[in-house]
C-alpha cells in the first residue's frame, strides 16, 4: 500500500517528523519498506510555482513559442519552449496558466535524454532568442516519464511559492501482513498514526446532497446468495459529464500507484484507496436497455455452470458455480468483487451511473481471483475481508464526489440490501490476562488508554475486567490475545522487559535418533569424508538411471508426487539418496579428481494404507579418484576402490559398536558384478556397497574410473546400535605374536578362514589380522595364500610357548578339515 | 723435577687436540690415562721419589691427571656434538615445504549451523524434536489457525502433492502441534529443526528447500518478556555479545501477539549497508506468543497455559555470519564452497 503523506495528513495530524513516523509504524507492524520522496531535491529558490501570463510566437520558429512567466516578483521572465500544450494559447494575449517554473542554475532531469539524467539549467539562445529559464514537464521534475508537454498546475496554485512546498511529497510504501487489511486504505493508516502518535483523527465528510426521485424507484437489488454477499448498496448519479478528474485527484492516485482514467472511475478508485471499500460504476442507461426499458434489477447470484461474460479487459470468460456474479435480468454484468463486465462499462458517453458498494465473502472472492487469475486492487481488498458497514460511507462519499466533480445529480437515498447485518464483536479482557501474556501489569484505565485511540470501545464491568467492543473496521480481533497484541503495539514492543524463562523446566528427554545420526556424521567426517545435502525433490528418471537396462517394462515405484512442481527436474520426493549423491560427485569431478562424500537424509516411500509416506533415513557414500592427491611426498597410488569404501563402513560399524556384520558377494543392478557386497546384520539387510556399474557411471556422467558407493538403510543400521558397552580390561601379561600363512582354494572367502581361525584359537587368541594375500609361485594355480598375524594373550598369566604352539596347531587342523587349507612352508 | 710432568701435560694436550675421531680419542685415553698410561705411570712414580719431593710432585701430578680427565670429557663431548651436527646437516629439511596432506572431512555448513543452534538452546533447556517433511494440510495450516482459504495462507507458497490434503511442509510449525500432542500436559521447551519447502523460483535469495529451526515453550508462566529474554540470549550467543535486538510487531496466524526479530546489521553495525538494505537492521526470525487456538489444538487449555514460539533459518544465519551472497550454494554441494567451512 502506497500512502502519500500529503493525503494522510488530510485525515490525521502528524505530530512527529517523517523518519520517526516511519520508524513508529514499522515497529507497530506497518512495515515501511521504502519512503519515496517527491521533490525533496528541488531547489527551493530556483524552482517555484510560476504563472504563464502570455504565450507569444517565436520569431524564427513555428514549433517554438515564447512563454512569459510571472513568478512572484515584479519581473516577468520570457523563456523559449516547445511545449505543445502551450500552443493553443499562442497570441491570445493575457492568459493565466500555473506552471512549474525553473530558473537559471536549477537542477532538473534532462527531458530529451533517455532515462533520468540530471542537468543544470544554463542561459542559452534558442533560434536567436535568449532563454535562461524554463517551464517544466513532469519528466524534468522527476514526477513521471511524461515529456509531451509541460505540467499545468491547478489554477489556485500560489505563484512564487517553492514548488517543493506546493507539490513536494513523500510516499510511504507499506508492506502489510494479511491481518492489516484495514490499512489498505489511507483512513486505515491514519487511524494507526493517530493511535501511535497521539495525533488527532479527522474523517472525511460523508454528507451528500441528493435530490429528485428516490434511488429505490430507479433500481432494485436482489441478493440470491446472502452467504456470499452480506450487503449490496446501489446509488444513482444522473447527468454526469465524463472527463478527466481534477489534478489533485490524479496526482494522489498516481502517487498511490494507480493510473487515472476518467473522473467517474477515478472517484471509485479514490474512495477505495481512502476507505478501503472497492466500488464499481455501471452505465445505468445500458442496464435500462438490457432490461428492455424497465427499471433494472441487480441480482447477486452464483454463476450457472458454463455461463459466460466478457470482462472489462476484453476477455470472454466462462464461469463455474463457484463464481459469484453481479447480474441483471438479462445475465451477468460483473464478476463480483473482481472485475466489471465490458458491456455495462463506463464510457465517454455515459450520462447516468449506478454505483455499487457491496460486501462479498472473502473466500469466494479469493477462489474466483485465483481461478480467473485476475488479481486487482478490488479483489485484493475483498479477498482479505471487509466489514459490511464500510459500504455505506464509501457509497455516500463517492456519490457526492461524482456530484461535485462530474456534475452529477444524486437520486435520493440508496438501495441497500443488507440481509446479513454483522453482529458487533465483544471481548472480555482482564488485567491478569494481559499480565499473564505480556509479563507487564497495566491498570484498566491504562488498557483502555491503549485501545480507545484505535476506536475500541472499553467499558469496565468489574474491578479487573473490561468489556471491549471491536470497531467495525477490525475483522482481525476475536480473542483477548488479539487485544493484547494491540496493547503491546501501542505501548511499544521495545518497552516490554527482557526476562529469562523462569517457568518449570520440562522433563528432559534424550533424542537417540538424532544423537546416533550425528554420531554417524562425525565418524564419517573423521574418515575424511565431506558431508553433502542434496535436494529431496528429484525426477523418477534420475533414480531409474541407477537401474540400467530396466527399460519401460518394470512397474515404476510409487512416489510422493508434486502436484505443482516448479521445475520439470524436481517433480517427486526422492526414494534414493544414492542418485543425488552420485550427481553431486559427478558435478564436483569436473573441478577436482578426488571426491569422497556422504549424505545422511530422508527418503520418502508412499505407504499403501497411510495418508502420509514413510520417511526413513538412509546413508549414501561415494568415493572416487586417486587415493592420494598429487603431492611431493606422495607416491603414485591407485584409485580409491571397494576396499577404501569398505574400510569406512567397517570403521563406522566399529565406532557404533555394531557387531556381527556380514559382507556377502551380491548382485545389484547399480553395481559392478564381482565387486559388490551386501551388508547384513544378522538377518537384516542393511544395504549394498560396491563399485558403481559402468552403465550407471555413464548415466550419471561419471568418468571412466572406479567409483565406490554405498547405499545403506540407516534406520536398520542404527537399530542395531547397542544402548551401551563394557570396556575390556587390558592384560598386564605379555602377548605372543605369531604369523600363520595358509594356502586355500581361490573360492574360499577370507572371512570364512578368519572366522575359523578365531573359533579354533579360543579365548586366548585376541586378534587375527590378515596381512598378506598371495597368488603365484610357489602357490599352485587356483589357490591363494592368506597370511595372518595372530596375537595370543591370557588375562591372568604369561603364556607359555608350548600353549601357543598347541593353539596354532589346532587352528591349522581346523582349517585343514573345514576348508582344506595347507600350512604354507 | 716437575719439568717432565709439565712436558707430559703439554704433550698430552697436544695429542688430545689432534684426536679427531672417537677411535683416536679412545687411543689417547689408553695412552695417557689408561692403566699403563703415561699419566698413570707418572702417578706410580711418586713412590720412587725422595720423601721431600713427594708433596710437590704429588700435587702436581694429580692436578695434571684431573685436568686431562676434564679435557678428555670436554673433547669427547665436542666430538659427539660435531658428529651429531654432521649427521643433522645430512638430515636437514626445507621446513617451508608443505606438510604431508591430511584430508579432513567436514560437516555441511547447514549441519554445523544447526548444531550450533542445538548447543545454545540445549543450555537453556530446549531439546530437539523432529517431525516429518511430508505433512497434512491440516497440520501445516488448519491446526495452526489457518482454515482453508485463510488469507494468511498466501504467506506461504506451497508445494502440493497429488494426494489431496498432503503437502510438503512450508515451515516446521506443524511440529508444534505434534510436540504438544506428544507432551501434553507437561510443560514444553523444544526446538524443531527440519527441511521446509516453498514453491518459489530458485534465485540467489530464495530456495525451494531450506532448513528451519523453530522454538516452542509452553507452560503456566510464560510471557512475552520471556520470549524476548530467550531470543536476546540466543542472538548474543550466536552472533556475539553486545548485539542489539529489536522486536517489531508483525503477524503470524499461529502467534498472537507476533513479532519480527531484527538484529543490528553485523556487517555495518547498524549504520546501513547493502546487506541490511540501508536500514541498519537484519531480520533474523519471526516470533510470538502461541495463539490460543493453537494451544487448544495441541491439547493445552489457553486459559491456564501460555507459550511462545519463534522460527529462524539456519542457512540465512550462516549466510549472515559468513557473508554468503547466494543461497544456492547450500544444495549445490560444490566442494570448493563446502571446504571453506572449518
Amino acid at each position: 500500500m502506497k500512502v502519500p503523506i500529503s493525503w494522510l495528513k488530510e485525515y490525521v495530524e502528524i505530530p512527529i517528523p517523517l523518519e520517526p513516523l516511519a520508524e513508529r509504524l514499522t515497529m507497530a507492524g506497518l512495515e515501511v519498506a521504502a519512503i519515496e520522496r517527491i521533490g525533496d531535491w528541488w531547489d527551493r529558490d530556483r524552482i517555484v510555482v510560476g504563472e504563464v501570463v502570455e504565450v507569444r510566437p517565436h520569431p524564427n520558429a513555428d514549433r517554438l513559442v515564447l512563454a512569459r512567466v510571472a513568478y512572484g516578483g515584479p519581473e516577468v521572465e520570457e523563456c523559449v519552449t516547445g511545449a505543445p500544450n502551450l500552443f493553443p494559447y499562442k497570441g491570445r494575449g493575457r492568459v493565466s496558466l500555473k506552471v512549474a517554473f525553473a530558473m537559471e542554475g536549477a537542477e532538473l532531469y534532462d527531458g530529451h535524454q533517455e532515462g533520468f539524467v540530471k542537468t543544470r539549467l544554463k542561459p542559452t539562445k534558442i533560434r536567436g532568442v535568449p532563454s535562461r529559464a524554463m517551464v517544466c514537464s513532469e519528466k524534468e521534475l522527476g514526477l513521471s516519464e511524461d515529456h509531451e508537454g509541460i505540467l499545468i498546475l491547478p489554477d489556485d496554485a500560489p505563484v512564487g511559492v517553492p514548488l517543493a512546498d506546493y507539490l513536494g511529497d513523500a510516499v510511504l510504501d507499506l508492506d502489510l501482513t494479511p491481518n492489516l487489511a484495514r490499512c489498505l486504505s489511507v483512513i486505515g493508516v491514519a487511524r494507526e498514526v493517530a493511535a501511535l502518535t497521539g495525533g488527532r483523527l479527522r474523517y472525511p465528510d460523508t454528507s451528500w446532497r441528493t435530490e429528485g426521485p428516490p434511488a429505490a424507484d430507479l433500481a432494485r437489488v436482489q441478493i440470491a446468495d446472502p452467504e456470499l454477499c452480506a450487503r449490496y448498496i446501489a446509488t444513482l448519479i444522473r447527468g454526469v459529464q465524463i472527463g478527466p478528474s481534477p489534478y489533485w485527484m490524479q496526482s494522489r492516485l498516481r502517487k498511490a500507484g494507480m493510473r487515472p482514467i476518467n473522473n467517474v472511475v477515478d472517484i471509485t478508485n479514490y474512495v477505495m484507496l481512502e476507505w478501503g471499500q472497492p466500488l464499481h460504476a455501471f452505465d445505468y442507461d445500458k442496464l435500462v436497455a438490457r432490461a428492455g426499458g424497465d427499471i433494472p434489477t441487480i441480482i447477486v447470484r452464483r454463476a450457472r455452470p458454463g455461463e459466460t461474460m466478457t470482462t472489462l479487459d476484453g476477455i470472454a470468460r466462462t464461469f463455474t458455480e463457484d463464481t459469484l456474479l453481479i447480474c441483471d435480468t438479462a445475465g451477468p454484468i460483473a464478476v463480483a468483487g473482481v472485475m466489471g463486465g465490458l458491456e455495462t462499462e463506463i464510457d465517454d458517453g455515459t450520462r447516468n451511473i449506478l454505483l455499487e458498494a457491496a460486501n462479498f465473502d472473502f473466500i469466494s472472492i479469493r477462489r474466483t481471483t485465483q481461478a480467473l487469475k485476475l488479481p486487482s486492487e478490488a479483489s485484493l481488498r475483498f479477498g482479505k475481508g471487509i466489514h459490511p458497514a464500510l459500504a455505506e460511507p464509501a457509497a455516500r462519499r463517492a456519490s457526492e464526489l461524482m456530484r461535485v466533480l462530474a456534475q452529477g445529480t444524486l437520486a435520493q437515498g440508496m438501495v441497500d440490501a443488507y440481509p446479513r447485518p454483522a453482529a458487533p464483536v465483544v471481548i472480555s479482557l482482564t488485567t491478569s490476562e494481559v499480565e499473564r501474556n505480556l509479563g507487564l501489569s497495566f491498570s484498566l484505565a491504562e488498557i483502555a488508554g491503549f485501545l480507545e485511540p484505535l476506536e475500541f470501545r472499553c467499558e469496565p464491568v468489574a474491578a479487573d475486567t473490561l468489556r471491549v467492543t471491536v470497531p467495525d473496521h477490525r475483522l482481525d480481533c476475536q480473542y483477548p490475545a488479539d487485544l493484547i497484541e494491540e496493547i503491546a503495539r501501542v505501548y511499544g514492543y521495545d518497552r516490554i522487559p527482557v526476562i529469562e524463562l523462569a517457568d518449570r523446566l520440562p522433563p528432559q528427554r534424550a533424542n537417540r535418533a538424532l544423537e546416533l545420526e550425528e554420531k554417524v556424521r562425525d565418524v564419517l567426517v573423521g574418515c575424511g569424508l565431506q558431508e553433502v545435502i542434496t535436494y529431496s525433490l528429484t525426477h523418477p528418471a534420475r533414480e531409474a538411471a541407477l537401474i540400467p537396462g530396466q527399460g519401460g517394462e518394470a512397474q515404476p515405484p510409487a512416489y510422493v508426487t508434486i502436484a505443482n512442481p516448479i521445475s520439470p527436474e524436481r517433480v517427486v520426493m526422492r526414494r534414493s539418496l544414492l542418485a543425488s549423491v552420485l550427481e553431486a560427485a559427478a558435478a564436483n569431478l569436473r573441478f577436482q579428481p578426488r571426491v569422497t562424500i556422504f549424505e545422511v537424509g530422508k527418503v520418502f516411500i508412499p505407504a499403501p494404507d497411510a495418508e502420509l509416506p514413510d520417511e526413513p533415513r538412509r546413508l549414501a557414500i561415494v568415493m572416487t579418484g586417486p587415493r592420494q592427491d598429487r603431492h611431493w611426498l606422495a607416491s603414485a597410488e591407485p584409485d580409491l576402490d571397494f576396499f577404501d569404501l569398505k574400510g569406512v563402513v567397517e570403521a563406522l560399524l566399529e565406532r557404533l559398536h555394531v557387531t556381527g556384520a556380514c559382507y556377502e558377494p551380491a548382485d545389484h543392478p547399480s553395481f559392478q558384478p564381482g565387486r559388490t557386497a551386501r551388508l547384513r546384520l544378522g538377518e537384516t539387510e542393511i544395504g549394498f556397497l560396491g563399485e558403481v556399474h559402468p552403465r550407471v557411471r555413464e548415466a550419471f556422467d561419471l568418468p571412466e574410473r572406479r567409483v565406490a558407493a554405498a547405499d545403506l538403510d540407516l534406520e536398520a543400521l542404527l537399530s542395531r546400535v547397542p544402548p551401551g558397552w563394557r570396556v575390556e580390561p587390558i592384560s598386564v601379561y605379555p602377548a605372543v605374536l605369531q604369523d600363520l600363512a595358509v594356502v586355500v582354494a581361490e573360492e574360499v572367502p577370507a572371512a570364512r578362514v578368519r572366522d575359523l581361525i578365531l573359533e579354533a584359537g579360543g579365548f586366548l587368541l585376541k586378534e587375527a589380522r590378515l596381512f598378506d594375500v598371495y597368488r603365484g609361485e610357489p602357490v599352485p594355480p587356483g589357490k591363494k595364500s592368506l597370511a595372518y598375524a595372530l596375537t595370543f594373550q591370557a588375562p591372568d598369566k604369561t603364556l607359555h610357548e608350548a600353549i601357543v604352539a598347541r593353539q596354532v596347531q589346532r587352528i591349522v587342523q581346523r582349517l585343514r578339515q573345514e576348508v582344506g587349507a595347507e600350512l604354507r612352508g | 723435577m716437575l719439568e717432565p710432568l709439565n712436558q707430559l701435560e703439554e704433550e698430552a694436550r697436544a695429542a688430545l687436540e689432534a684426536a679427531a675421531d672417537p677411535g683416536a680419542l679412545a687411543a689417547w685415553r689408553t695412552t695417557y690415562l689408561g692403566r699403563r698410561g703415561k699419566v698413570t705411570e707418572a702417578v706410580k712414580a711418586l713412590a720412587t721419589l725422595p720423601a721431600a719431593e713427594r708433596p710437590a710432585y704429588g700435587r702436581r701430578v694429580n692436578e695434571i691427571k684431573e685436568a686431562l680427565e676434564a679435557a678428555y670429557e670436554a673433547r669427547a663431548e665436542a666430538l659427539r656434538q660435531a658428529s651429531l651436527a654432521q649427521a643433522w646437516v645430512a638430515d636437514q629439511v626445507d621446513v617451508t615445504l608443505p606438510g604431508r596432506p591430511i584430508r579432513p572431512g567436514r560437516l555441511h555448513p547447514s549441519t554445523q549451523t544447526l548444531r550450533e543452534i542445538y548447543r545454545i538452546f540445549a543450555e537453556m533447556g530446549f531439546q530437539v524434536y523432529r517431525s516429518r517433511d511430508v505433512e497434512t494440510d491440516e497440520m501445516n495450516f488448519t491446526l495452526l489457525n489457518m482454515p482453508p482459504h485463510h488469507p494468511a495462507r498466501d504467506m506461504w507458497d506451497t508445494f502440493y502433492t497429488t494426494r489431496p490434503g498432503v503437502i510438503l511442509r512450508t515451515h516446521t510449525s506443524p511440529g508444534q502441534i505434534r510436540a504438544m500432542r506428544d507432551y501434553c500436559p507437561e510443560p514444553i521447551r523444544v526446538i524443531l529443526p527440519g527441511m521446509c519447502y516453498r514453491y518459489e523460483q530458485i534465485t540467489a535469495r530464495s530456495e525451494i528447500m531450506f532448513n528451519q529451526v523453530e522454538g516452542l515453550a509452553v507452560g503456566r508462566n510464560i510471557t512475552m518478556a520471556n520470549l524476548k529474554g530467550t531470543i536476546v540470549d540466543f542472538a548474543r550467543r550466536m552472533f556475539g555479545e553486545g548485539r542489539r535486538v529489536r522486536f517489531r510487531a508483525s503477524h503470524f496466524p499461529f502467534t498472537e501477539p507476533s513479532a519480527e526479530v531484527d538484529m543490528d546489521c553485523i556487517l555495518c553495525g547498524g549504520k546501513g549497508c547493502r546487506v541490511c538494505k540501508y536500514t541498519g537492521w537484519l531480520e533474523i526470525m519471526g516470533s510470538g506468543m502461541v495463539h490460543p487456538v493453537v494451544l487448544k489444538n495441541g491439547g493445552y487449555d489457553p486459559d491456564v497455559y501460555s507459550g511462545f514460539a519463534f522460527g529462524m533459518g539456519p542457512e540465512r544465519i550462516a549466510m549472515l555470519k559468513h557473508g554468503i551472497e547466494d543461497i544456492r550454494y547450500f544444495w549445490a554441494n560444490d566442494l570448493r564452497f563446502l571446504q571453506q567451512f572449518g
